[in-house]
């Protein structure tokens, strides 16, 4: 048991359990997408371009519709088009006509699908791909943000390379402004912005996007020592082990769609919207999840596929995505290449940043990783002048999207080496220059809205960091790194991370039936988590209800589901025990009420415990499933017959379905919340590495988190060290690698570009939670799922470092060849930024 | 014909038919109507089984139970185990022996299901996951170390990495957390849940040896 004191005053809070769903997933019970079966379900299978850019000129599928079994072919000409979808506060969301839909007439990356055949078998559907002739024309192609901001570089896309955020509209009055679809622009720097290049630094012409706080010319003319460093992350896929896999099937109007989802609720709207349809005729089923990491945060829109073809040929549709289509469409974090200009005070103090990112985004949507790497920066390490740019430009790669702690993870992966070279060269301690700059409170962070930055709501970096330390037992390790014992030196290496930590304004929703049970409807999504489970400890803990009292219901969006924050960005932690902590709170006060009606006196003479509603210190009370009872006799808002009218219409919809089945408790999380919720990791390592072979293995291993309250112990567990290990895997070797002249992926399986195994973790990895609450919700909880990613990729960086010094890697991955060529040739030998090598 | 002959339900998981079907198997005063479904989907990873071609149907021995079922020559028994038997608890996860997440045991040993075709094992013993625990519930060894631990994320590994500590075990009983994780080296866990896992099958491997 790692170290986690739980606060006396909980009972379930802090301990561990058996999750509801372990039993299932261990015996094979446990129903993930593609272990579903439908009466008369069809197989589908997709065409991919074999080109990384080209238009479609036309389609000749006659040989394949005559095929026996062959049942129907979609194109993109019969998807809807693209939708706008709403906000929960009512802002528009413009549709983007350039982002990614399902097919497409004009592929802009290969292995994009442009077609999909359904028949009686899987065979025959990829005998029918086969037969159908695609006539292609092909179009200029980039792999490499750089190439393309080159004078005369090529476009990703035939109207430009680069997406620009524009500021919103003015509203019309009375009305929100909409938030609009980036724009799209041609970016081409000139021939001098390229000459730092030539050195292997990255160029940095005109950025799109800049902000700045405070004065960084003076920060550096007042530093002690100036670093100038370039770095260049890799592209990753996500990799999640259950591919994309989807089947769907209609009845009576409804679409019933089995995929795999990080948010059961939130994928309800995002289905009707790709489909047409309205969200009441969508009915989604995904109990369990095979991971997701950001690429499945409300599913993903190949869905559309089995369920386009479904409605078209009246029968299930079952569409099996395989381990090569998922590296096309299964998603990938962007590539940064990052300049970090950095200044520092004798102690170690950032004095000025100034950071310089261009991101590789992909032909389609625009994600946000470059504006996020700045923004951690800027909360983690508090420099005290610090200016940003970034622009974000579009390759002929596969579609990205946010992978756990996107930009986080690579604006850490860009700034810790940096800061490790400082404090070598300052002399100061690693630790003590990581605490030096850590954030502490209402740490302020970002550029400036409406004249003033904005603030964290809590952080406890530097408790973190002291723990962490003693623990790993730091100031006696790090004495006897960079000594070479034979062919083996040793180094260790420290990091802090961070990310977002939870948002707000969700809805909880349960009912206490006559049989005195307490039925929880949760809205989160399963993928492994056990989110989904764990912040409903909070009504059981809240309600002084035994945990064996209480069922939940998951996975199932025509069970009657609350609206439930996105599992993305850590949210569901933070944002769902406020939910539960609201909901409970509903439901004590009505038990109240109802106990003050039938037993006199005020509702504040009763109190809720031991599964009773009964007046303080003692004397009459009601069971739970007497209150129950009572509820649906009196019906009104007791019962669900009358809703509060500030929850979400999904939740509406939801308890009007419970109504009259018990006591009713629902409510919306209206807490206050000053500040921006963000969660912390300070991590700690120690490798080894041969200086005969390249190779390294990691020793040791600690993340110490800066979580608030712990709510499973286990599950935190799983997921700090868990993503700990994704984030390793930047480290150790994972990255794509593209033929730029022909523009084609080589790596697209896992043995390409493999995630880590079992046998690249240390023989025990180590956890900690500094357990201080979060002031800022009710709980104190807030969510850990991305803190971990770039602690982990740089503690390991960092200790190599220590090990072998300052002149052995310019980007990441490290592998061992790096290693060897570096150390001998005195310089790091990697190509400094091409893309994708 | 084929199709009659597979009109015996046999043991299959009532997990892979609907309820539905269920009840049309019932009406239909047989069984013909739910075997044909299952049947039908069988033809995912081949040809149909057209009238006069070789006969196929062979009989497996799975988690203790005989069961016949028709094969194509190229089909791998990752498929004939999820699509035709429903035992969906295997799981695929990259079809190409890279992820072990549909590891089962053959006569004790783990292979992985997607580079195995089903005609090879005609004559011996294949285990799944389905096949651990005893008919009563009561979970198998390792399993319980799972629960034990909350090992495991999403668990689309899991029944991979149980299926290969079990195998592992039978040939090293009492291993350290270093062998144990080169024993079961071949799978893949994304959510890289590794030091968790290991922890949970140590627990296991000490839960079989008290056993």
């Amino acid at each position: 048991m790692p170290n986690v004191t739980p606060p006396k005053k909980y009972n379930l809070i802090g301990k561990n359990y058996t999750t509801g769903d372990l039993y299932a997933k261990v015996t094979g019970k446990a129903k993930y997408a593609e272990d579903y079966r439908a009466d008369g379900m069809l197989f589908c299978k997709l065409a991919l371009s074999p080109m990384p850019h080209a238009r479609v000129r036309s389609i000749d599928a006659s040989a394949a519709l005559a095929m026996p079994g062959v049942k129907a072919i979609l194109t993109a000409d019969d998807l809807p088009a693209p939708a706008n979808s709403i906000t929960d506060n009512g802002t528009v969301i413009l549709a983007n006509p350039r982002g990614y839909q399902a097919l497409t007439n004009e592929p802009l990356f290969q292995g994009q699908p442009i077609l999909a055949v359904a028949a009686i078998d899987e065979l025959t559907a990829a005998e029918a791909i086969e037969k159908i002739k695609i006539n292609l024309e092909p179009l200029p192609f980039v792999v490499d943000p750089l190439v393309s901001l080159r004078p005369g570089g090529p476009n990703a896309r035939t109207d430009g390379n680069a997406w620009v955020r524009l500021p919103p509209p003015p509203p019309k009055p009375g009305e929100r402004p909409p938030v609009t679809p980036p724009d799209l622009q041609t970016v081409k720097w000139t021939n001098e912005d390229f000459e730092d290049a030539k050195s292997g630094r990255l160029p940095m012409g005109k950025a799109t996007e800049e902000w700045h706080v405070g004065d960084i010319d003076a920060g550096f003319k007042n530093a002690a020592l100036v670093l100038d460093e370039t770095f260049v992350t890799p592209n990753t896929s996500h990799q999640c082990l259950e591919t994309r896999t989807t089947m769907a099937y209609w009845q009576n109007g409804k679409v019933f769609v089995h995929t795999g989802t990080q948010s059961t609720a939130q994928t309800v709207p995002a289905i009707a919207r790709w489909l047409g349809i309205d969200q009441s005729n969508v009915v989604f089923i995904s109990e369990y999840t095979g991971g997701g990491f950001g690429s499945k945060i409300t599913g993903d829109i190949t869905l559309v596929i089995p369920a386009l073809l479904s409605k078209k040929v009246g029968a299930p549709v079952m569409m099996r995505i395989t381990r090569e289509e998922e590296n096309y469409i299964g998603r990938a974090r962007p590539s940064l290449h990052g300049r970090m200009k950095v200044g520092f005070s004798k102690e170690g103090r950032i004095t000025a940043l100034d950071m310089f990112v261009i991101c590789d985004n992909g032909p389609y949507d625009m994600v946000g990783d470059a504006f996020s790497s700045g923004r951690i920066v800027s909360v983690l390490y508090q420099p005290m002048a610090m200016r940003w740019r970034g622009l974000t430009i579009l390759t002929n790669t596969p579609p990205r999207t946010s992978q756990s702690s996107p930009g986080g993870m690579q604006g850490i992966a860009i700034m810790e080496p940096v800061l490790a070279k400082a404090a070598r060269k300052l002399g100061v301690d690693q630790v003590a220059l990581r605490r030096i700059n850590a954030p502490e409170g209402k740490a302020p962070f970002g550029p400036l809205v409406a004249g003033k930055q904005q603030y964290a709501t809590s952080a406890f970096v530097k408790e973190a960091l002291d723990r962490g330390a003693e623990q790993f037992k730091w100031n006696e390790r790090k004495v006897n790194t960079g000594k070479r014992v034979g062919s083996k030196v040793r180094g260790v290496g420290v990091s802090v991370s961070s990310y977002s930590g939870g948002t707000i304004g969700f809805d909880g929703l349960f009912v206490i039936k006559p049989d005195g049970r307490i039925y929880i409807q949760s809205g989160v999504g399963n993928l492994g988590t056990e989110s989904w489970t764990d912040v409903h400890r909070v009504v059981a803990e809240l309600m002084g209800v035994p945990w064996d009292k209480c069922d939940i219901t998951w996975g199932n969006t025509s069970k009657n589901l609350p609206w439930t924050c996105p599992s993305g960005g850590s949210q569901t932690t933070h944002a769902m025990t406020r939910a539960a902590s609201a909901v409970a709170t509903d439901a004590i006060k009505k038990l109240q009420e109802i106990a003050a009606k039938d037993l006199g006196g005020k509702p504040e003479d009763y109190v809720v415990a031991n599964q009773r509603v009964a007046r303080k210190g003692g004397g009459a009370g009601l069971t739970l499933a007497q209150a129950a009872q009572r509820a649906i006799q009196l019906g009104g808002k007791y019962d669900g017959h009358e809703l509060p009218s500030d929850i979400n219409k999904f939740t509406t919809v939801s308890a009007t379905a419970l109504a009259g089945q018990g006591l009713l408790a629902v409510a919306k999380d209206n807490y206050p919340h000053d500040g921006n919720t963000f969660s912390f990791v300070a991590t700690f390592a120690e490798v080894e590495a041969d200086v005969e072979t390249g190779q390294y293995k990691i020793l040791d291993f600690l993340a110490y988190a800066d979580v608030g309250t712990v709510l499973h112990p286990n599950a935190l567990g799983g997921q700090i060290l868990g993503r700990s290990i994704l984030g390793i895997g930047h480290t150790l070797g994972q990255k794509w690698v593209y033929d730029q002249h022909y523009g084609l992926p080589v790596s697209k399986r896992f043995h390409h570009t493999k995630p880590p195994t079992i046998l690249d973790i240390p023989d025990k990895m180590a956890w900690g939670a500094v357990e201080i609450p979060d002031p800022e919700t009710p709980i104190g909880a807030r969510g850990i799922g991305e803190p971990p990613v770039g602690g982990g990729c740089a503690a390991i960086m960092n200790a190599l470092s220590d090990a072998l010094g300052d002149e052995i890697f310019r980007r990441a991955p490290i592998t061992a060849d790096v290693i060897l060529a570096s150390l001998e040739a005195g310089k790091p030998m990697q190509d400094p930024l091409r893309a994708n090598i | 014909m084929a199709e009659n002959e597979l009109a015996e339900p046999k043991t299959s998981n009532a997990n892979a038919i609907s309820r539905r079907d269920v009840i049309k198997s019932v009406i239909a005063a047989g069984a013909v109507s739910s075997t044909s479904y299952l049947f039908r989907v069988s033809k995912v990873w081949g040809q149909a089984s057209a009238p006069g071609a070789v006969d196929r149907l062979i009989t497996l021995n799975v988690n203790g139970q005989q069961r016949r079922v028709d094969v194509m020559k190229q089909e791998t028994l990752v498929m004939t185990l999820r699509y035709k038997l429903g035992l969906t608890g295997t799981k695929i996860g990259c079809d190409q022996a890279e992820c072990g997440a549909c590891t089962v045991l053959i006569d004790d040993v783990p292979y992985y299901s997607c580079s195995v075709f089903t005609h090879t094992v005609r004559d011996k013993k294949i285990q799944t996951i389905e096949g651990l625990a005893k008919p009563d519930g009561t979970l198998h060894p390792v399993q319980q170390g799972v629960i034990d631990q909350q090992g495991f994320q999403c668990a689309f590994c899991m029944s991979g990495f149980v299926m290969a500590t079990v195998g592992y075990l039978k040939t090293n009983p009492n291993p350290t957390r270093a062998e144990l994780a080169h024993g079961i080296s071949g799978n893949l866990c994304r959510c890289q849940d590794y030091d968790k896992i290991l922890t949970a099958m140590m627990r296991g491997a000490e839960n079989l040896r008290k056993a």
